[in-house]
């Protein structure tokens, strides 16, 4: 059958794909500056034996193509390996942190998606007018802010001048809340800065896409042929105009839909939010191989599986895929 | 022949899309005159041809007739009433009777939308059904009419499953389920294999003939001209510079752009094709339209008045239309 060769073939290239990154991957931070042992033990006067003891102890002495080999071996198992700062199975770690970034990425990505859309589409609709420049030239200063940046301003101005929402993190440490409404109320709070910041970074590109594609796909002869079959207005949009026009968004969202679970490293650290991003800036800097390997593998196998998704979808959306 | 349509002086400019500098520095945008000043009428039944290089407005002509695009000035009358005037739902019966087949096939259709619902939609639209066999019974009798047989087998198909000449038939299809009184067909043959050609002018012809159908058919090839139509105009940066019966157009033509483009129609036996009717240089920018005849920058036989006055456009004989000043009579 066709659709079983289809799914076969790019399965087969999927599974590639995620074996060249983690080799990559692997030997990328091994051959990065930096000794892990030295910065695990933080004694500068450590005794030549015990270092080697520690060495040993992680594996670090043996050759690096042998560290591949247990590595591959392990992972066959399921078993990511243990975190060389936390002492815990990698997996268990990545899995506390995901939640929170999920919460904080997955409802600014939501958000972006939908306004984006929805503000693409009307500024395409009114192409040309005050509303379409100004919407276009905040959307490429949106842009192209960079996430630190446009964090800190965040911060500044609603955490420190104006205090209307909290510094950092999650929740305000060491306070218990009588009911989930409370709970509810502060999560929110602390969500909201980081949110709007996460949103703020991703509507432009979504506008963008939108806009030019509904741009391209109206000045298509079928717009006008509907338009000469009597079709006019609404239904010109939404019949003719958005099922061609949302093709692009869907190759966008799910490239982006992959990267959700990378978390916002920048953001996140930011706003000390306790998710995965700012879990893979701790690990880098404390050259913590197997969680960064970890996170990164989880990231790959998200993003492409996105791809694959996207693939799938792609051939239901778009008919001329199938042949 | 009583006038189906009837275009009276119709204008259509567009002003292009001022960029942000230009528009900062408040410089004027520059006009480009597409359509400037095109009268003629289009009896019930007949096929008109609009022929002229590309760029001479002719396929903006058309549009602005079925209000694809709107005029800048100008009339157009449509059974006697004025089609700019127009309000919704007296658009919506023009949009039944009138419709457009364009060029290109392949992006004329919704790749989206299957056969069935590309042929179905003008029904839809119009509420013209009220029962899906009812609904099934004109599609196919519409995909019959364009000559596609078996339509059933059709209706689930999409557009890039069909061969070109499949497709063309197909959009005809489409515009045919209204029975329209009018089709603007905007170089309907020109993105298909040669094989194909005469099949679908044939089905158009014939359709004339069956259902008195008027066309406005839009060409640059004017020896289709010649073959499908019962009148030529040649258009010219947006004006007609000659219009009459298909036959003394091509074989006695009294403008000089006419001559210099029938006298490089192939034909068999023709020795050497005069130097002189060889154009040289292409159409000029239409935002910058010369002073005088719009024509005499490439005019063989240009004299120094060409470039000042306005040739007139005047009935040279009867019903044989010209606008030079070289011609007498």
């Amino acid at each position: 059958m066709k659709m079983r060769g289809f799914i076969l073939n790019k399965l087969g290239q999927t599974v590639l794909i995620i074996f060249v990154v983690l080799v990559i991957n692997f030997f990328l931070f091994r051959i990065m500056p930096g000794n892990p042992v030295r910065i695990l033990i933080r004694n500068p006067k450590i005794s030549a034996e015990a270092l080697q003891r520690v060495t040993e102890q992680f594996g670090l002495d043996q050759s690096k193509f042998v560290q591949f080999g247990y590595y591959l071996r392990d992972l066959c198992l399921g078993d990511l390996g243990h975190s060389f700062v936390y002492r815990r199975p990698v997996l268990d770690v990545i899995m506390e942190k995901l939640p929170p970034t999920l919460l904080l990425t997955g409802t600014a990505t939501v958000l972006s998606i939908i306004l984006g859309i929805l503000l693409g589409v009307i500024f395409a609709w009114k192409r040309g007018s005050k509303l379409d420049v100004a919407g276009l030239s905040l959307s490429l200063v949106l842009y192209s802010m960079p996430s630190f940046w446009v964090g800190i301003l965040m911060v500044m101005l609603f955490a420190v001048y104006w205090k209307i929402f909290p510094l950092f993190g999650m929740s305000v440490p060491g306070t218990s809340f009588a009911s989930i409404w409370g709970r509810l109320a502060d999560l929110l709070k602390h969500m909201f800065l980081p949110t709007v910041t996460f949103t703020l970074i991703l509507i432009g590109e979504y506008v963008l896409i939108m806009r030019n594609s509904l741009l391209e796909v109206m000045s298509e002869d079928y717009m006008l042929t509907a338009k000469a079959k009597g079709v006019s207005g609404r239904n010109l949009l939404r019949r003719h105009a958005l099922p061609n026009a949302m093709l692009p968004m869907v190759t966008l969202i799910a490239m982006n839909l992959g990267f959700i679970v990378g978390g916002a490293i920048q953001v996140e650290t930011v706003f000390s939010w306790p998710g995965l991003g700012r879990l893979m800036y701790t690990a880098l800097m404390g050259r913590d191989y197997p969680l960064l390997q970890g996170i990164f593998l989880f990231v790959t196998v998200c993003v492409v599986g996105a791809n694959f998704c996207a693939d799938l979808l792609y051939r239901y959306l778009d008919p001329r895929v199938k042949t | 022949m009583t006038a189906l349509v009837d275009v009276d002086q119709l204008e259509v400019h567009f002003t292009a899309r001022a960029g942000l500098l230009r528009s900062m520095f408040g410089r004027e945008t520059p006009v480009v005159r597409a359509v400037d000043g095109v009268s003629f009428t289009l009896g019930k039944g007949e096929i008109l041809c609009l022929a002229g290089e590309s760029g001479s407005g002719k396929t903006t002509t058309g549009k602005a007739i079925l209000r694809l695009v709107e005029p800048t000035a100008g009339k157009v009358y449509y059974a006697g009433e004025d089609v700019r005037a127009y309000n919704r739902s007296k658009l919506r019966s023009f949009r039944q009777e009138a419709q457009i087949i364009f060029q290109d096939p392949y992006e004329s259709l919704n790749p989206r939308q299957t056969v069935f619902n590309i042929v179905a939609e003008p029904l839809e639209v119009n509420n013209l059904c009220h029962s899906l066999a009812e609904k099934e019974e004109r599609v196919a009798r519409a995909l019959i009419d364009a000559g596609l047989h078996n339509p059933q087998e059709l209706f689930l198909r999409y557009p890039h499953e069909l061969s070109g000449g499949q497709r063309q038939r197909l959009a005809i299809a489409g515009s045919l389920v209204l029975d329209p009184k009018f089709i603007v067909a905007d170089e309907p043959v020109s993105m298909l294999d040669l094989s194909i050609r005469a099949g679908i002018l044939k089905l158009m012809v014939d359709l004339r003939d069956q259902k008195g159908i008027s066309y406005l058919f839009i060409t640059h090839d004017l020896s289709l001209a010649w073959l499908v139509s019962d009148r030529i105009a040649i258009m010219y940066l947006g004006k007609i510079v000659e219009l009459g019966s298909a036959d003394t157009v091509i074989k006695d033509p009294l403008h000089p752009y006419t001559r210099a483009l029938v006298s490089v129609i192939p034909a068999p036996r023709r020795k050497v094709i005069t130097r002189q009717s060889l154009l040289k240089g292409e159409t000029p920018d239409p935002v910058n339209v010369p002073p005088g005849c719009r024509f005499h920058p490439r005019c063989p036989v240009a004299l120094p008045r060409c470039r000042e006055e306005v040739p007139p456009y005047r009935e040279v004989r009867p019903g044989h239309f010209a606008a030079c000043h070289l011609i007498n009579g």
